[in-house]
């Protein structure tokens, strides 16, 4: 008995602090947040006060009601979630590859490639955007050579900076670590003696990879699918620095409310949507993941 | 003609010679057994028969045609491999359908092999499980069924049971003599396990360093090993040098170091001065108190220095009293706990003149 009291104290131990730390700073301000979108927006922003001076609780669902009037919003919702995909489906094609040669090369190559892979991690977020406008800049090569292509097929020159294209290249160049890493984490571990034996049965390079590699790495695209998604959703450094005008996602709508419109209900409740789309996609993607990826188990439970 | 032709095969790593120069015809219908120690490379030629790796020298031909270029998927060989390697994302059908699916067996006919293929194994009702979900034996039979479903001429087992207990593996070796009786196809069988190949085999190849060193019937590589390293390796064995003395009608004198003169039957040629050297195995030395004399041709003097108790039977190392070392066994077949010997016992160990077999080097 002393001993299982022993282990509940050290249990509490290891998992307490974490524990405080998601309470305090995960929980509670999604709470205050819920609550937030719920009130109404100060005069010069803030909140007005939660009881009012005639003592009855303002709580009311004027933002939402906005956020479902007007159709401008639920198409800036719907674009970001469209960007989010094709970054996340980019990030996939580009990085499959990469990590599966990483994971076959030599063990030193391979360490060499991931910390490669990792690198640009060691400079700053902001700093790696701000260098794309350089990159995607008119006097950079880059575009001049576009330009060039395009003149000589008699078109109009074209902004490479400033576009949904630059949001993208971006986006995708920042998330394609989060993809190439749980992808590599999953394809290192596959046994080789699978590969051997889908060759002995007559399995050629395409239908291994089909067959073998690929189902078995579902688990790892999954991964970094959702690291890349969530993320990509949410993101308004990128379309701030090299969008247009016109490259608003969620983000940088959410930000705006925040901190130019000082309308915090109405921020509350575009973060709660983000959120909640975000939570219901990754949920929808597990359990297709579920029914396709495990079709022995699902056809044995049939 | 024989199945399967390896013809002065050679394979190197660097300076390493894994296989040198082996030739091996192995014959359709056969159980044939490839049996060496570790690093024997015995594994590697099976890879070069699969087509996972490639021989820098000679050929191998499958029906007399040269597998060289083939790779090996292309070749209609199988192997069942030591870890299983079932997909682990596939039913036990689904391993099975495998092949028969990259062979474009149309889809109506896949159920109907596979049912058949999971009933030569003993498994039928399995079919819906996952692998992790199967114990060891079980994992093997699948591994074998999906290799034998597409009916191929050769089925290559790489140390199949090496990963089951004892118990099991006795099992499982029975089986895969009565699966082999059944579906008549070839199997190609490596292990590092003597025994193993003694009750599998019709035929084994004894490799060593490799090169083969003898190849036959399982009895004769084991009442006839040829050389010193299969006598060895194969089963328990004493193996004694000396100085031919005299050939006199096929029974030969020989001083043996440790012994003295031992009388052994022979129809080799060897003459007066020849060095020679005959391998005994423990099971055909008598061992007795001393003086009671059973006729036998040789015997000598000399003490219990160490005994095995196994069960079934008690192993005695004896010194002789010229200062050789004999290793024999006795049954413990009389009734209740029979022990009959202890250390420091004086003994004499005796054996008849064509209990001894010639090695060759």
């Amino acid at each position: 008995m002393a001993q299982q009291a022993g282990d509940r104290k050290s249990r509490w131990l290891v998992s307490g602090p974490p524990l405080l730390y998601l309470i305090f700073f995960f929980a509670l301000p999604t709470l205050i947040m819920v609550l937030a979108s719920f009130r109404s927006p100060g005069e010069f922003g803030g909140l007005t006060p939660l009881v009012g001076e005639d003592g009855v609780l303002d709580l009311n669902l004027e933002s939402y009601a906005r956020f479902f009037a007007e159709s401008v919003y639920a198409e800036i919702f719907l674009k970001s979630v469209v960007i989010a995909l094709v970054t996340t489906l980019i990030c996939l094609l580009l990085a499959y590859p990469l990590a599966l040669v990483i994971a076959r090369s030599a063990k030193r190559r391979r360490d060499l490639l991931l910390l490669l892979v990792i690198l640009p991690f060691w400079s700053n977020f902001l700093i790696r955007v701000y260098a794309w406008m350089i990159i995607l800049g008119p006097q950079a090569a880059l575009a001049r050579g576009v330009n060039w292509l395009l003149a000589l097929a008699g078109a109009e020159p074209v902004s490479l900076l400033f576009s949904p294209f630059a949001v993208l290249v971006c986006l995708v160049y920042v998330h394609l670590p989060f993809m190439v890493l749980p992808l590599y984490a999953n394809l290192e571990k596959h046994d080789q003696a699978l590969l051997d034996a889908a060759q002995d049965l007559g399995a050629n390079g395409w239908q291994r990879f089909w067959r073998v590699t690929f189902p078995l790495s579902l688990p790892g695209v999954y991964a970094g699918a959702a690291l890349v998604f969530i993320p990509a959703l949410g993101i308004f450094a990128i379309p701030d620095i090299l969008g247009g005008p016109n490259d608003s996602l969620i983000g940088n709508l959410i930000k705006q409310q925040f901190l130019e419109t000082r309308d915090w209900p109405f921020g509350s409740v575009l973060s709660i949507v983000l959120t909640v789309a975000a939570l219901g996609l990754a949920g929808l993607a597990a359990w297709v993941g579920r029914a396709g990826g495990g079709s022995g188990e699902a056809a044995r439970r049939a | 003609m024989a199945l399967l032709e390896i013809r002065d095969v050679v394979r190197r790593f660097g300076d390493f010679v894994a296989v040198d120069h082996v030739s091996i015809d192995i014959n359709a219908g056969e159980f044939f057994t490839l049996l060496g120690p570790s690093g024997c490379g015995k594994t590697t030629l099976l890879r070069m028969i699969a087509g996972f790796d490639l021989p820098d020298e000679g050929r191998i031909l499958l029906n007399g045609e040269d597998l060289a270029g083939k790779p090996p998927e292309q070749r209609p060989v199988r192997t069942v491999f030591q870890s299983y390697a079932l997909f682990p994302h596939m039913t036990v059908e689904g391993n099975v359908a495998f092949p028969l699916k990259m062979a474009h067996v149309p889809a109506s006919e896949i159920p109907g092999k596979v049912a058949a293929a999971l009933e030569d194994v003993r498994l039928s009702g399995f079919g819906k499980r996952l692998p992790n979900e199967l114990s060891g034996g079980q994992k093997q039979r699948v591994a074998i069924a999906r290799a034998l479903v597409t009916h191929p001429p050769l089925l290559l087992l790489d140390e199949p049971l090496a990963a089951l207990d004892a118990k099991l593996r006795e099992e499982m070796q029975i089986e895969l003599i009565t699966l082999q009786k059944e579906v008549g196809i070839t199997f190609v069988y490596v292990t590092h396990d003597q025994t193993e190949a003694l009750a599998l085999s019709h035929r084994i190849a004894v490799m060593n360093k490799g090169s083969v060193e003898q190849i036959d019937e399982p009895s004769r590589i084991y009442g006839f090993p040829r050389s010193r390293f299969v006598a060895d390796f194969i089963g328990h064995c004493n193996v004694l040098s000396g100085r031919v003395l005299d050939n006199r009608e096929g029974i030969v004198g020989i001083d043996m170091e440790g012994l003295g003169p031992v009388k052994v039957t022979t129809a080799s040629g060897c003459r007066s001065g020849d060095q020679a050297t005959i391998a005994l195995r423990p099971e055909k030395i008598r061992i007795r108190k001393p003086d009671t004399p059973d006729g036998l041709d040789n015997h000598f003097g000399g003490s219990v220095q160490g005994m095995l108790y196994m069960g079934d039977v008690t192993v005695y190392m004896v010194h002789t009293d010229a200062g050789g070392k004999i290793e024999t066994l006795l049954a413990n077949s009389g009734s209740g706990r029979t022990r009959f010997f202890e250390i420091g016992d004086r003994v004499e160990v005796g054996w008849a003149a064509d209990a001894g077999h010639f090695l060759e080097s």
